[in-house]
Formats: C-alpha cells, sequence, structure tokens
C-alpha cells in the first residue's frame, strides 16, 4: 500500500497535443481516487502514466516516496484492471489469477493458497479449472479483479472495469468493487466516464476537461460546491439547469420568476449584467404539494409542461424557456463538451412522482433558492462558491474513510 | 436451402472433387502398372504389381531415391525452422512496433515473393559454385528461405495483429519481462498462426525444382522433385514413367497426412491472411 503524488505532469503525443496538462494530485494511502470526465479528457492517459505504459513527457510521478517515471511497468508493483478485462485465454482461471505469482516465482503451495484466498472472496471457487472463453462477463471481471488482488500490490488501478456489463451487473459489480476496496484497505485509482460510478465508489473524485484537472473533492463537496459551469454540469443525473439571468440588486430575474439571493450570494455577484443560474432538478417541486412552511423560503412561478416521465419512484418534467442568443451558444457548447447533444433550452425539473402535473398544460413550480449557484457566463466561474463549506464536505468524507479502513481492519484482526 | 438446391451443390462438389482429384488418381494408377502395361490406356491396372515400388526403395533407383527423400525432408524442415523463427521475431515487431522502414519491409517481402525463381537461378548457380555452396544444403536452404519467408511473414504478421495489445500489457504489469510476455503470453496465443505458417512454408520448400535441379548436382543434398527428374528406364528404349509414378507417390504422403492433421487450421490460416494481411 503506498500513496501516489503526480506534480506537474504532462503528456505530449508526438503532434504536440497535450493529453494530460499539467496535473498534480496527491493520493493518500489507502484512498479511492476516482478519475472522471467527458471521453478524450485525458483520465485514462493519466492512469496509463501511473502504471507505466506511457510515457511520462514531464513532471514527476512518485509511487510510496520513489520517484517511478523511469521504471518499467514490473518494477512499479501496480495491478491492473483493463477495460476489456484482458485475461490470458489459453490459462484457466486458476492459471490466470496466479500468473502474477508464477512470474514472481512464488512456491507452489503458496500459490495455491493464495489463488483459494483470492476466489474465496471472489467466489470463484467452482470455476478455477475453467478458460475464461467459457465464463460470463461478470465471472470474466471478476477474474480481471482476482488477478489484481492475489498479490500485495502497492495500489489497484482500474481502467473502465464496468463499462463492458450490462446495467444490472454494473450496479452489482460497483458495490463489489467499493467493498473489496474497503476490506483490502489499498490505495486505488479507477478511471470512469459514469459519474453514477464515480459519486458512489470514491472518496475522492478528480474530474478532468481537455487533460486539465478543474476540481478534486469529495462526491458531495463537487455536487453541491462545484468550481465551474462544467464540474456543475457533470455530476448529477439529470444534469443542473442553467439559466439565463439578469441581476437587479439583489434579486435575480429568470425565465422562471425572480430569485432572491441572500447576502452573502449578492455580494459575490454585485457588479455584472447578464448571469448563469445553475439550478439541480431537485431544487423544483410541484407548488401544490409542497409544506407551507417550506414554501417560504423559495418562489413559485407557472410554465407549461412539454413532457413528463414517470418513473415510479420519481418523475421528471421538462419545461422549455427562452434564452438569449449567447447564452445559448455557451450551452450549447458544454452540453457537446459533455458528450450530450442538448438541441432545445430546457429545464428538467424533478417533482414528486404522486403529482398529476400534465404534459401540455400550464403548472405552478416551486423552485428552492436557498441552494441555487450563480455562474458566469463567459468564463464559467462558480461566483457563488462557499469554499469553506466544500472543504468540510470533504474533510467529513476523509473522516467517514478513515472510520470504514479502521473498523474494516478491526474486523480482519478479530476474524483472524 | 431447398432439397433441389442441395442436390445440385453436391452434384456440383463431386464434379469438382472428380476433376481435381483424376490426375492423381492416374498417377496412382500409374505407379502399379507393369512397363509394358504403361500406355495399354485403361484407368486401372490390370495386373497390378509392386514392382515400381521396390525399383525405387530397393532396387536400382533407390541409389537416387532414398538420398534424395533423405535430403527433401533435411533441407525443408530445416528451411522450415528458420523462416518460422525468424518470422515470428519479424512478424511481432511489424505487428506491435513502429519504427521507421516498417513498410519498407512488408513490401521488399512482398517484391521478394513475387520475384521469379527462375530468373535469380543463373547468377546463383555462378556465385554458390565460387564460394562453395554448389551442392550442399546450406545451398538450398538459403535460397528456400528467401522463398518462404516472406510468406510467413505476412501470415504471422496477420495472426500477431489479433492478439489484443492489451494482454501483453497486462502481462508486463503483472511483472513480465518485455520477453517472458512474449513468450508465455504472445507465443501460445499465436501458436495455431505460427503451425499454419510452419506448414505452408514446408511445402513450398518441398515443392520447388527449380532450385533443386539447378543448384545441385549429386545425392548429396539433391531433393526429391529434382531426383524424379533424372530417373531412367532400365535400358533407353524403356520409360521410367513407373518408377516416376510411385515415386510422386510416395512424396505426396507426407503431404497429405499434414494437411489432414492440420487441415482446419490451414484453412483458417490461409483466409487469416488473407483478409488481414
Amino acid at each position: 500500500m503506498a500513496s501516489i503524488e503526480m506534480k506537474n505532469i504532462v503528456k505530449k503525443y508526438g503532434d504536440g497535443f497535450p493529453a494530460v496538462n499539467d496535473v498534480s494530485l496527491d493520493i493518500d494511502e489507502g484512498e479511492f481516487m476516482i478519475l472522471v470526465g467527458p471521453s478524450g479528457c485525458g483520465k485514462s492517459t493519466l492512469l496509463r502514466m501511473i502504471v507505466g505504459l506511457e510515457d511520462i513527457t514531464s513532471g514527476d510521478m512518485v509511487i510510496g516516496g520513489t520517484r517511478v517515471n523511469d521504471k518499467a511497468p514490473r518494477e512499479r508493483n501496480l495491478s491492473m484492471v483493463f477495460q476489456n478485462y484482458a485475461l490470458y485465454p489459453h490459462l484457466t482461471v486458476f492459471e490466470n489469477i496466479a500468473f502474477p505469482l508464477r512470474l514472481a516465482k512464488v512456491d507452489d503451495g503458496e500459490v495455491q493458497r493464495r489463488v483459494n484466498e483470492a476466489a474465496d472472496v471472489l467466489e470463484l471457487h467452482e470455476h478455477l479449472e475453467r478458460k475464461p472463453a467459457n465464463l460470463s462477463g461478470g465471472q470474466r471481471q471478476r477474474v480481471a479483479m482476482g488477478r489484481a488482488i492475489v498479490r500485495q500490490a502497492e495500489a489497484f488501478l482500474f481502467d473502465e472495469p464496468l463499462s463492458n456489463l450490462d446495467a444490472k451487473l454494473r450496479g452489482q459489480m460497483r458495490t463489489e468493487i467499493s467493498r473489496l476496496q474497503r476490506r483490502l484497505g489499498i490505495t486505488t485509482v479507477y478511471v470512469t466516464h459514469d459519474q453514477t460510478e464515480a459519486m458512489t465508489l470514491g472518496d475522492r473524485v478528480c474530474v478532468l476537461r481537455k487533460g486539465k484537472i478543474q476540481q478534486v473533492a469529495s462526491p458531495r463537496e463537487l455536487y453541491e460546491q462545484p468550481v465551474n459551469l462544467f464540474v456543475a454540469g457533470f455530476i448529477g443525473s439529470p444534469p443542473m439547469n442553467f439559466l439565463p439571468a439578469q441581476l437587479e440588486g439583489s434579486r435575480l430575474t429568470t425565465p422562471f420568476g425572480d430569485i432572491d439571493l441572500d447576502e452573502r450570494r449578492a455580494a459575490a455577484v454585485a457588479g455584472r449584467d447578464l448571469l448563469l443560474v445553475g439550478i439541480r432538478p431537485e431544487y423544483f417541486e410541484d407548488a401544490s404539494l409542497v409544506d407551507e412552511a417550506k414554501r417560504p423560503l423559495g418562489s413559485v412561478f407557472t410554465a407549461r409542461v412539454d413532457v413528463t416521465e414517470w418513473l415510479g419512484d420519481s418523475q421528471f418534467a421538462y419545461i422549455p424557456y427562452e434564452a438569449p442568443d449567447e447564452i445559448r451558444t455557451q450551452l450549447r457548447e458544454l452540453s457537446k463538451e459533455l458528450d450530450s447533444e442538448e438541441l432545445r433550452t430546457q429545464a428538467i425539473v424533478s417533482i414528486d412522482a404522486t403529482s398529476r402535473i400534465r404534459e401540455g398544460r400550464d403548472a405552478e413550480f416551486w423552485l428552492d433558492s436557498r441552494k441555487v449557484h450563480v455562474f458566469d457566463p463567459t468564463t464559467g466561474d462558480n461566483l457563488t462558491r462557499d469554499a469553506d463549506a466544500g472543504a468540510e464536505l470533504t474533510r467529513l468524507a476523509a473522516e467517514d474513510r478513515v472510520e470504514q479502513v479502521q473498523s474494516a481492519e478491526g474486523e480482519g484482526i478479530s476474524a483472524a | 436451402m431447398s432439397t433441389k438446391e442441395k442436390t445440385w451443390w453436391g452434384v456440383a462438389g463431386v464434379a469438382i472433387v472428380l476433376y481435381a482429384l483424376f490426375p492423381i488418381a492416374w498417377i496412382v494408377s500409374l505407379s502399379f502398372k507393369a512397363p509394358s502395361a504403361l500406355n495399354n490406356g485403361n484407368f486401372l491396372p490390370g495386373a497390378p504389381t509392386w514392382e515400381n515400388y521396390s525399383l525405387i526403395l530397393t532396387g536400382g533407383a533407390s541409389d537416387l531415391f532414398l538420398p534424395a527423400l533423405r535430403n527433401s525432408f533435411g533441407i525443408c524442415l530445416i528451411a522450415t525452422a528458420i523462416s518460422c523463427l525468424l518470422a515470428m521475431f519479424a512478424a511481432y515487431a511489424i505487428a506491435r512496433l513502429d519504427f521507421p522502414g516498417k513498410k519498407f519491409i512488408l513490401g521488399t517481402a512482398l517484391a521478394v515473393a513475387i520475384f521469379p525463381v527462375i530468373s535469380i537461378v543463373t547468377p546463383l548457380f555462378n556465385l554458390w559454385r565460387n564460394i562453395g555452396l554448389y551442392d550442399t544444403w546450406p545451398g538450398l536452404i538459403i535460397p528456400y528461405l528467401s522463398l518462404t519467408l516472406p510468406i510467413s511473414i505476412w501470415t504471422m504478421s496477420a495472426f500477431f495483429r489479433e492478439i489484443p495489445w492489451e494482454m501483453e500489457q497486462a502481462a508486463q504489469v503483472d511483472g513480465a519481462t518485455t520477453w517472458q510476455a512474449f513468450r508465455k503470453v504472445i507465443v501460445p496465443l499465436a501458436a495455431p498462426g505460427v503451425f499454419t505458417t510452419a506448414i505452408i512454408a514446408f511445402f513450398i520448400a518441398w515443392n520447388d525444382f527449380v532450385y533443386g535441379i539447378s543448384l545441385t548436382s549429386t545425392e548429396q543434398a539433391r531433393p526429391v522433385p529434382a531426383a524424379l527428374g533424372l530417373f531412367s528406364g532400365a535400358s533407353q528404349f524403356e520409360d521410367p514413367t513407373g518408377a516416376i509414378a510411385a515415386a510422386a507417390v510416395i512424396v505426396t504422403i507426407p503431404v497429405i497426412v499434414l494437411v489432414l492433421l492440420f487441415q482446419r487450421r490451414i484453412v483458417a490460416g490461409l483466409t487469416n491472411g488473407a483478409v488481414k494481411g
């Protein structure tokens, strides 16, 4: 187990294009770090530089206190799970898992013991004598993880390990990976473009965009206190709604009525004209279902609903709105960068599943204005970010992690 | 497919097989005929005899045939082994590494393969005589390499390209050196490809006539195809046709055995090279 430090890491390809640009990131011992971003953001390249499959153009990669820039992958003692698993088709499951041990010339009895141990953890016992070709996707995935955990590696690296599985299995394997990481308490770097994986697995999440780090924080901080439009739009599903707004004093005029800002936020945005307000879908509610006590904390507006989607436990309504051209192009560019194709300016709002709001009719909505963020439309910066509150969220997450690792160790001791 | 269509396919298939196998059947039949019956025009030998076989295996022609058989096996096996080994490394480099001149190597290999053998045989004959390679095993192995290497490199690089890069990277992360990754992961995965290539290369060398007849003069290195051309009858008025037919049957047997044993892999290998190469 080791910490991983990256100092000003740059990766330039032959044509001079920087796939990773000046990335500095510290990953603590035993921490679960997620690298996330849309395709082409450099997250996989960064992972491959950690493991040594990709050369580092400049900067320092320090693992467990030693600089490893010039070390071959085999000298770094890391284990990695590949996107397509990369199992050896000519070897049985047992030999696949034992492969790293065989290379290290571990004696037979020890190999037997450790492979069986790994097979216990991953419930692979009845498959040990089979070949990978005869296994299902989920089983192959487990074999790949078995090969990773069978030796005492300094860290685990995962490169989109779940993207080849179907949705149901993905959910199961996600919790499996989380449990495994906590149990082994080993430093883990996990690359994904799936933000559910990012939010549920990570102690901290590093959001990348075009080879640059946007924000490194706990999932909660990313969600509540995003640093800019990109992070705000990337984290959360359905995504945050961005509405154009005019500022008058401490009051924002939006297509969905006026929003009053508190003192701190009013001061932060003062002196600007055109702004973008970011509102999460769940800050909205069907006005008729809101508690009388809560009602004064937000504002009520009327809008025509385009489409509703009822999912049983929740319900989404789509409300189109008009936006000035410059905002429209800005939002379109953002959505393109986030790998989605947003054709119209519309807000997605989450309303109670019991709400009887109908498509094509006018309806009354309530908007909780306490947590809205205000962004500068030209730079994309979050003007109302509360850095202290964010840091507090990440600190709490770190405390949780320490506690979980300790309790896992305690269990391990009592079990032994 | 309807029954009618199936019947037609069957009929056409049988016709093609008959057409292709007829010359071989004729040779087999000839090999069992007595010299006097050679020109009687009957397909079936009236009175089958082992005379021709005993002539080439134990009789007067055995001095010519048996050393040639030994030469052919030895030379072809050595040429195949060397060419597979070299082609394996070359193909691995071509499939995996990015180095200047990669296209050039592949292009040259192809150019060598399409170069007519007959045009280089005369200069080679003079050169070999001057440096002492004439009528020796290496004197044939070297030109055979030039025949087998290009096709070996092409088929094998097609096989290597099909092995995902991640296999090797996974092995390296698991603690393997480049050589260990090659030996423990890539070679086992490429084994069918190496095998197919070896068989194809063996056939090419086995069937060669031009080099065999031009670069040898005694039984020291003369391969079977060349030896067959030098058979003579018991007297100058007698054709050695029966003996040649018997020898042809004997040299065809190893080829047929190889093909029957590995036919599925060869077919896969051939199409593989054709489509991906």
